[in-house]
């Protein structure tokens, strides 16, 4: 029998209905987890064993995720507990009130537990940008995790959480997924509030779970999606229930392989698990269909400049005034707001504040931001007739599998090509997800590959309904890496 | 290469004090990012209109009605210094 923390959620909800395990029992069990295997993996940044327990002991197991432990990415703000997105400008800070999301999960009977670590402000590919530590990948130690949410994407494929909110802007959900080998889905922007999410990029963040299986997924959303008047960008599209269509077999699905996704420059194993579960996909009566998605050679560029102006903007907040680091001593306030920041800010933080601040300042703002905005039209429009040939898109997650530690910590560039695959999704306010597809051997060890699915907008039931198909008919999903 | 990109000039905006380390590096790396993204100049934009974000939404409002929302106590409450139940900031009007 498998020990309790190596649960999913639906197995370990099934545990608590019939009361084979307690709410007080599954807390224990991953607070013994975390403190075995946390030291090696550095995913937490924190968590509150004793509030978790006082939750568990009056969990109401009758409802949707009764009595289920979630880690939250530390960007999420949770009332009472630390939200430092993983800066030193926030540290010490305590939320004072719940995040949307954080509001469902507990309505729905769940129990947020644990603040996952996290790229400063959620900018970066490897988690290496936090602030207070590095996560190091649950299959090989000496590497990264992914990012920005690696903190949550490794607790999960560690068995530290049977489950955890990230937040995705350019990838941040699906890529540590991937390098994981965990299942992240990234909602339509809209689908999820982002009220209490702090800011990076707003019109490209959204919040989504990582899960060890796609039911779990779709149990997470039902539980996070749907319209709230604290945000007005969430929609009022019906919230149908995502697990209605899991199950139902794929005959006279079509799957889109865009020929800009696969032209070279990806790892040849990764290239190889993608193909693979293309074949099998036709082997579950899927019709694969070649499309083009011409304007995607232009994804990062539009990303960097889009997703930095938005920054800079967001991040002005951080003045040393209402909350946050402040500077011990200065003459003026231009002196202040410039030490506060220069203090509290890491490296990639200030280099997007720059990148942000210069393509919205006077003289400039035509030839990047609106040009890149206009790009960004094209880019959806791509999508938009794609969808009318398929109804979803087949294609790697990430082009590499886990890099090491350190490997290109100081190349931004390099590191942002690392979300190629990805970031377009975001900038057509699409759906996509990343389930385990194989493993790349490398160095004598086996390093996660993320397949990724991409859906029409508000179409998450019909893309949960075609990874469950793979997944179910796959063993993937079930290979554990072995910690200790 | 942008000749004109200035990252001393351009953190004076932000508000963000950097070393002189700091200016040189980012100098040699955003610029290398600029030149990066220059490729989007070939893309004909000409009839395009630009997206500000992905949803077809405009003018979303609440209700302007009164609620309860932080006390005075709880809004300061990660203030970093404060003063007779204010935020206090530097001097500012001489």
């Amino acid at each position: 029998m498998s020990s309790l923390f190596s649960l999913s959620v639906s197995e370990l909800q099934a545990q608590l209905r019939s009361k084979a395990v307690s709410p007080v029992e599954a807390i224990e069990a991953l607070e013994n987890r975390i403190a075995a295997i946390d030291p090696a993996i550095c995913g937490y940044l924190a968590r509150d064993y004793q509030a978790a327990l006082a939750a568990a002991k009056i969990a109401d197991v009758s409802l949707p995720l009764g009595g289920v432990p979630i880690a939250i990415k530390d960007v999420i703000n949770v009332k009472g507990e630390q939200c430092t997105c993983g800066s030193k400008i926030l540290k010490g800070y305590s939320a004072p009130y719940d995040a949307t999301v954080i509001t469902r999960l507990k309505a729905a009977g769940a129990i947020p537990f644990g603040r996952a670590n996290m790229d400063e402000f959620a900018m970066g590919s490897s988690c290496e940008n936090s602030a207070y530590q590095i996560t190091h990948n649950p299959w090989d130690l000496s590497r990264i995790p992914g990012g920005s949410s690696g903190g949550s994407a490794a607790v999960v494929a560690a068995d530290e959480a049977f489950a955890a909110l990230g937040s995705d802007t350019g990838g941040s959900i699906r890529q540590p997924a991937a390098l994981c080998g965990c299942v992240g889905l990234k909602p339509s922007y809209g689908r999820v509030s982002r009220f209490g999410l702090v800011a990076f990029a707003s019109s490209l963040d959204q919040i989504g779970p990582f899960t060890k299986t796609v039911r779990d997924s779709a149990l997470l959303l039902n539980a996070i999606s749907g319209r709230d008047p604290m945000d007005s960008t969430s929609l009022t599209e019906p919230v149908p229930d995502y697990t209605a269509q899991l199950g139902q077999n794929l005959k006279g699905v079509r799957l889109g392989m865009p020929k800009e996704y696969f032209i070279g420059g990806t790892n040849p194993q990764v290239d190889k698990a993608v193909r693979d579960a293309i074949k099998h996909y036709e082997s579950l009566g899927a019709e694969i269909v070649e499309i083009s998605l011409p304007h995607t050679e232009h994804a990062v560029g539009v990303y960097y400049i889009i997703a930095t102006a938005e920054a800079s903007a967001n991040l002005a907040r951080f003045d040393g005034v209402r909350y946050g680091h402040r500077t011990v001593e200065a003459s003026n306030i231009l002196e202040h707001y410039g030490r506060t920041r220069e203090e509290g800010f890491g490296p990639e933080v200030k280099r997007r504040i720059i990148l942000g601040t210069y393509v919205l300042s006077s003289g400039y703002y035509d030839a990047y931001y609106l040009r890149a905005q206009k790009v960004r039209t094209l880019i959806r429009q791509d999508f938009t007739q794609a969808f009318e040939k398929v109804d979803a898109i087949i294609c790697p997650t990430s082009p590499e599998p886990a890099f090491k530690i350190g490997d290109r910590s100081d190349d931004p560039l390099r590191m942002y090509l690392a979300d190629i695959f990805t970031i377009a999704v975001n900038l057509a306010g699409i759906c996509g997800i990343s389930i385990p597809c194989g493993f790349a051997q490398v160095e004598g060890k086996p390093l996660p590959v993320g397949l990724q699915l991409i859906g029409k907008p508000f179409h998450e039931a019909e893309l949960l309904k075609i990874a469950h198909a793979y997944e179910q008919s796959t063993e993937w999903h079930k290979a554990r890496p072995v910690l200790v | 290469m942008n000749a004109e990109f200035d990252v001393r000039y351009t953190a004076g905006l932000a508000r963000l004090y950097l070393s002189e380390e700091e200016i040189a590096k980012f100098q040699a790396q955003l610029s290398q990012v600029l030149e990066y993204v220059e490729k989007l100049k070939a893309v004909d934009v000409s009839h395009v209109e630009a997206t500000a974000h992905a949803n077809p939404v405009f003018n979303v409002v609440r209700e302007d009605e009164p609620r309860d929302w932080f006390t005075q106590k709880e809004a300061l409450a990660n203030a970093p210094r404060q003063l007779n139940g204010l935020f206090s900031v530097p001097k500012v009007i001489e």
